[in-house]
């Protein structure tokens, strides 16, 4: 079954399949719509979870940190400074090795109060312990909410994934989606197992004080899990592609073959300059896409692109650092040994217009940081 | 791919404009993609929907600043705005105003219909303020964008009370000026 929705919408609607028993979430522009699908579809009866309301998105993570403690399903879903605000409880979800899904519409941080797309907000939390996907259409947010609770939920990885996308560009685009049958997603999900739940006949205590030498094992124990999940993912991805016939990968090219430049970039950027390569390619210039749908664990994948000229852009920035993606890529360049020509732009901040235009006219450009100004 | 820039005012409907053609194109199995800028709109402020529509997927997301056609909902925008920016030649523009020939522009097809009318004769309002989306899509139906059909079953599909919105539509339809 096809429909005609939001990405907000579509995150709302994945989210029902997959039945949480607890939600979580408190309403922030531009993420609202999601919070309010959901409350209609428990308020119909459409949907059986307990729907918890909160007073903030601290409250709301920390509501799905007692109820996934617990051992059952829940999901929440924010935005920019709720995931700020949230921030204490999000490093907690991913040390107390939760599985929590979150949807995060991206937004950027204020002062200067804008509502509009900038990945800065959940990749200031890159370093928390979540497995972060950025989506680009519509179909990719259901598609990956839906691998997120099969990964999230996985023995070996037992961490919580957090989904993004773009606040208005995508959240509030409106495109077709191919529908699940719900049933057959539920069996392919299963139950959910959370092996250090708490448990009333094998009482245990969450969050005591710890020495220095357990929670060194602690971050080993997650290094080795988020290692894994690198692994798993793809297995999740593989079999989505065989139950409903559409493929996900770590990284995504297009026209990359025989490419001499590629543009990498993660959301609907990436899906531009597709449009951006088409008109290229005409013009007879070896360009090519890659779109980073999975930041962390970062895809090693990207050392193995041919192209001699990466033209990263970020929609993002790290001040002192520079574009973040763009960093992480040359991270992990360096531990392959690989050298590439890199161009990285600055683009498209607080929802700034980014056209297959001026994608376009990157190619020229040369040296290592622009901006759009 | 055809590129449709609706001008209205904030509370006007142009959102909901821009995701009905869009829908009614889908449901005749186009590809469609629906969107707006979302600015700090207020209740009367000059508002932009978009709306895009191709065979193929759509994988263009940036605003529309080249429309092949510009809808203007409320005629007295084109006094703060210029609807024609940008626009290719050759386009259509669909301005809503009451009977009378619309103002002409040198280039471009342009279309006349009496939406705030007809939604006032059918007794369309929403908080009082008339529903125009509705008796648009018959206008675009007339102007072949999408087929009378599907603009009717986009229109079922997002409205409750869908009866009045689908007599919007025909009415437009049946009395579509062309200048």
């Amino acid at each position: 079954m096809e429909v005609f929705v939001s990405g907000n919408e579509a995150a709302a609607r994945a989210a029902k399949a997959a039945r949480p028993e607890v939600i979580a979430a408190y309403p922030i522009t531009p993420q609202t719509e999601i919070v309010e699908t959901l409350a209609r579809y428990v308020e119909s009866g459409e949907l059986d979870s307990a729907f918890v309301h909160v007073e903030s998105e601290h409250s709301a993570l920390a509501a799905c940190i007692g109820a996934s403690s617990m051992g059952v399903r829940t999901f929440t879903a924010t935005s920019s400074h709720g995931l700020m605000y949230m921030c204490e409880m999000v490093h907690w979800a991913a040390i107390a090795r939760l599985p929590i899904v979150m949807v995060n519409v991206n937004r950027a941080l204020g002062p200067g109060w804008n509502i509009w797309a900038d990945h800065t907000d959940a990749l200031s939390l890159r370093d928390s312990g979540w497995i972060q996907f950025y989506t680009s259409t519509v179909q990719e947010v259901y598609d990956t909410v839906l691998m997120a609770f099969k990964i999230a939920e996985n023995q070996r990885v037992m961490l919580p994934v957090m989904v993004n996308l773009e606040g208005f560009i995508l959240s509030h685009v409106m495109q077709p989606l191919k529908l699940v049958d719900e049933e057959k997603y539920r069996e392919y999900l299963g139950e959910i197992n959370i092996p250090h739940a708490l448990n009333f006949e094998k009482p245990h205590t969450l969050g005591t004080v710890i020495p220095p030498d357990a929670t060194y094992l602690m971050r080993y124990d997650m290094k080795k899990s988020i290692s894994a999940s690198d692994l798993i993912i793809k297995e999740v991805e593989e079999e989505f592609m065989e139950l409903f016939g559409r493929r996900y990968s770590s990284i995504m090219e297009y026209r990359c073959e025989d490419a001499d430049t590629v543009f990498i970039a993660m959301g609907t950027i990436a899906k531009e300059a597709e449009a951006a390569c088409d008109y290229l390619r005409e013009r007879g210039k070896r360009v090519g896409v890659v779109k980073i749908h999975q930041f962390r664990p970062f895809p090693w994948e990207i050392t193995e692109i041919e192209a001699e000229k990466f033209i990263i852009i970020d929609r993002d920035y790290s001040p002192g650092g520079g574009g973040i993606l763009a960093q992480e890529i040359k991270s992990r360049l360096y531990d392959e040994n690989v050298k590439k020509e890199i161009v990285n732009v600055i683009a498209g901040l607080g929802g700034k217009d980014v056209s297959h235009d001026m994608i376009a006219k990157m190619i020229d450009k040369k040296g290592e940081s622009w901006w759009e100004i | 791919m055809i590129e449709v820039r609706f001008h209205s005012r904030g509370g006007q409907g142009g959102v909901t404009a821009a995701k009905l053609l869009a829908n009614a194109a889908f449901l005749e199995g186009k590809y469609s993609t629906a969107f707006a800028f979302y600015g700090p709109e207020r209740r009367g402020s000059p508002t932009v929907s978009f709306t895009r529509i191709d065979e193929e997927e759509i994988k263009v997301y940036s605003q529309i600043w080249n429309p092949d056609c510009v809808v203007v909902m409320d005629p007295s925008i084109m006094d703060l705005v210029n609807v024609t920016s940008g626009m290719k030649k050759g386009g259509k523009i669909l301005i809503n105003g009451p009977n009378g020939d619309p103002p002409s522009f040198d280039g471009y097809e342009v279309y006349g219909v009496d939406a705030t009318g007809i939604a006032l004769d059918l007794n369309l309002k929403v908080a009082g303020t008339p529903i125009l989306n509705t008796a648009l899509m018959g206008a675009f139906a007339r102007m072949g964008i999408v087929k009378l059909d599907s603009a009717r079953k986009a229109i079922e599909s997002m409205f409750s009370s869908s009866e009045k919105n689908i007599k919007a539509a025909e009415i437009a339809y049946d009395n579509l000026r062309k200048v």
